[in-house]
């Protein structure tokens, strides 16, 4: 454990798996599940825009799509027979992988900006059709009274945490790039940094991107799935723009294209505006003031910001070191 | 019926217009996407209620006070945030939307979630082809026209409008000849502003004003300056019509259109973007192409 970044992570997991025992208040248990399930939608943002450089705003999209699959499915009544819990939450996210590939239909011939706003256009196009098909989705209302995870709180916040820390830790993997597994990391790292030479090297960029997305989406669908079913109810809201920017700005604001960060923007940020709640007029104002000022004067973000400032790394050999040891503790080159 | 389609059109598709194609200059010049454009339009509307009729000074001086107002704090938002962080096109689109959340939120602390409605300027209507049109649509009409008009004979015939177009082709080489660029910007940015103020002054007495107003022409706005083409004027203009016609054809032909007319515009703008990815009048810079 010489490196604090690591030892701060296992803390942090070990304080996640022992938090039921100093506190079992419904409220807290409860912003922490919430919480969980917006750290796997908030690292697949990462994982699709911040590694591959497909700015997506949309990713709201793979969260609704998701969520809806599972409350159709498993309430039953109008569609067909009523399916247990086990079975939608896998069809939502896979619901969610095919509302990702036919997202890549547009993403794979524009870039930058205009993907931005393309992305921006589906959940809201999807929006449309829920609303204008009252019958089926309930329209404002949403579909309610779909089934629980599990009879008892804490439960269900030790499902949310190992779900959570899977999801998070495989797509860690994933964009690993100094990874000898899998070659995945090290090629969507040259797909953002310059498509046009990974593709001369040979890299199949389509293929990847189309990977990338479909990943996103899929962990984001599983995010989507379980928050319906921890909260009991599909609404719009899970389709919502500002689910999709907030997505984006618990990333940027922890540090993008680095995974944890995305585990720190949402653990500091959703706490901090759930328990704002008081003075609720201001919550938002707050929110945006902070976002500003991180954005402003710590634009890599929180994560990477204090990262920074307790690692460096080896000139030479490239291992990560304590920012306080003077010479590499493998190579003992001089760090300075 | 089909009168009413026309009318209706040209009426939305002139504010849209006059939304667009400030939100198109700054990202043909500046290269930012500013995406708190829609704001500056909800608050130039809510300038008008408040000096029209909570003060109740009169329409003249409201217009002019709002319009003022507004597109000062366009330009204070570009120097305190924009201007810092040009570059990096993901922190400007992140922090003008925040700046967007601070003037949602700030007005809904000032003047709550409540619907409100300005007085309007004329009252009375022409018939024209036996669809009546009120005074105050035939204002926005030919007010945004005006304005258009304006706009198109700065960018083309002053001294101004050369600087802005060369800054617009090429930052460096516009900066080299002697082009004071960060005075370009901050003037394009000036421009916009007021052109999204005088949108919201237009449109004021016609609509029900709420602080989450700016949303519904945000997303228009995004879809309209993706079908014309990024950065492109014209595009702006013209896009602005082909959604606004596509609106308010879903809303006169379909029984749930109001729901189903945001959807339909911006499936529009997918189908334009996929078959023709620079948009209908985009320009493809080469290191922005796939």
């Amino acid at each position: 454990m010489a490196i604090p970044g690591r030892l701060i992570a296992l803390i942090f997991f070990v304080l996640l798996f022992l938090i039921p025992t100093f506190t079992q208040q419904p409220y807290i248990l409860r912003m922490l599940i919430f919480a969980n399930m917006f750290v796997i939608f908030a690292v697949s943002w990462d994982f699709v825009s911040g590694y591959t450089g497909q700015l997506n705003f949309g990713h709201a999209l793979f969260f609704g799509v998701a969520a809806y699959a599972t409350a159709m499915l498993n309430r039953g009544a109008p569609l067909g027979p009523h399916w247990p819990i086990w079975a939608t939450i896998p069809i939502g996210a896979l619901a969610a992988v095919v509302a990702g590939v036919a997202m890549c239909l547009p993403a794979l011939r524009l870039r930058g900006p205009y993907l931005a706003l393309v992305t921006l256009a589906f959940p809201l196009i999807l929006l449309g059709v829920i609303f204008a098909n009252t019958q089926f989705t309930g329209g404002e209302l949403g579909i309610s009274g779909i089934d629980r995870i599990s009879d008892s709180r804490v439960t269900d916040y030790y499902i949310s945490v190992v779900v959570m820390l899977v999801s998070v830790f495989i797509m860690w993997k994933l964009t690993d790039a100094q990874s000898g597994l899998v070659r995945t990391g090290i090629i969507l790292h040259a797909i953002r940094e310059d498509e046009i030479a990974a593709r001369a090297s040979g890299i199949n960029t389509i293929r990847y991107k189309l990977f990338a997305f479909a990943v996103g989406g899929f962990f984001a669908g599983i995010a989507g799935a379980m928050y319906a079913h921890f909260l009991r109810i599909a609404g719009p809201s899970s389709l919502d723009l500002t689910l999709s920017f907030q997505a984006i700005i618990w990333t940027v604001f922890g540090g993008i294209v680095s995974i944890y960060g995305a585990v720190v923007g949402v653990y500091i940020l959703y706490p901090l505006t759930e328990s704002l709640r008081f003075i609720s007029q201001f919550r938002m104002l707050i929110f945006a003031v902070i976002v500003i000022l991180i954005l402003l004067f710590m634009p890599e973000g929180i994560a990477v910001w204090i990262r920074d400032k307790i690692e460096r790394q080896c000139p030479r050999c490239k291992l990560t070191n304590v920012s306080w040891r003077h010479t590499c503790r493998a190579c003992s080159t001089d760090l300075y | 019926m089909i009168e009413g389609i026309i009318v209706q059109t040209l009426v939305k598709g002139s504010v849209y217009a006059l939304l667009a194609l400030g939100f198109a200059l700054i990202f043909g010049v500046a290269r930012v996407l500013q995406l708190s454009h829609t704001a500056f339009y909800m608050l130039a509307a809510f300038g008008i209620y408040t000096f029209a009729d909570l003060l109740g000074w009169s329409p003249v001086v409201s217009i002019i006070l709002s319009i003022v107002i507004t597109t000062g704090l366009g330009l204070l938002v570009y120097k305190l945030f924009i201007d810092r962080v040009r570059e990096h096109h993901v922190t400007v689109m992140l922090i003008t939307l925040a700046v967007a959340m601070v003037f949602q939120e700030l007005m809904l602390i000032f003047f709550t979630g409540q619907y409100r409605s300005a007085p309007a300027f004329v009252t009375g209507y022409w018939e024209i082809l036996g669809v009546k049109v009120a005074f105050q649509n035939l204002l926005v009409f030919v007010g945004a026209g005006v304005v258009l008009l304006i706009i198109w004979a700065l960018l083309s015939k002053t001294r101004l409008g050369i600087a802005i177009r060369a800054t617009a082709q090429d930052t460096e080489i516009a900066n080299l000849m002697g082009i004071n660029v960060s005075m370009i910007l901050f003037t394009v940015m000036g421009i916009a502003a007021g052109l999204a103020a005088v949108a919201g002054v237009l449109v004021a007495p016609t609509l029900i004003l709420e602080p989450r107003m700016l949303w519904p022409p945000f997303v228009m706005v995004m879809a309209i300056i993706t079908l014309g083409g990024l950065g492109s004027v014209k595009g702006a203009v013209v896009g602005a019509f082909i959604l606004a016609l596509v609106e308010v054809l879903v809303v006169f032909l379909l029984p749930t259109g109001a729901f189903l007319k945001g959807a339909f515009a911006l499936l529009v703008m997918v189908i334009v973007l996929i078959v023709r990815p620079e948009g209908l009048f985009g320009v493809v810079f080469e290191e922005e192409r796939l």
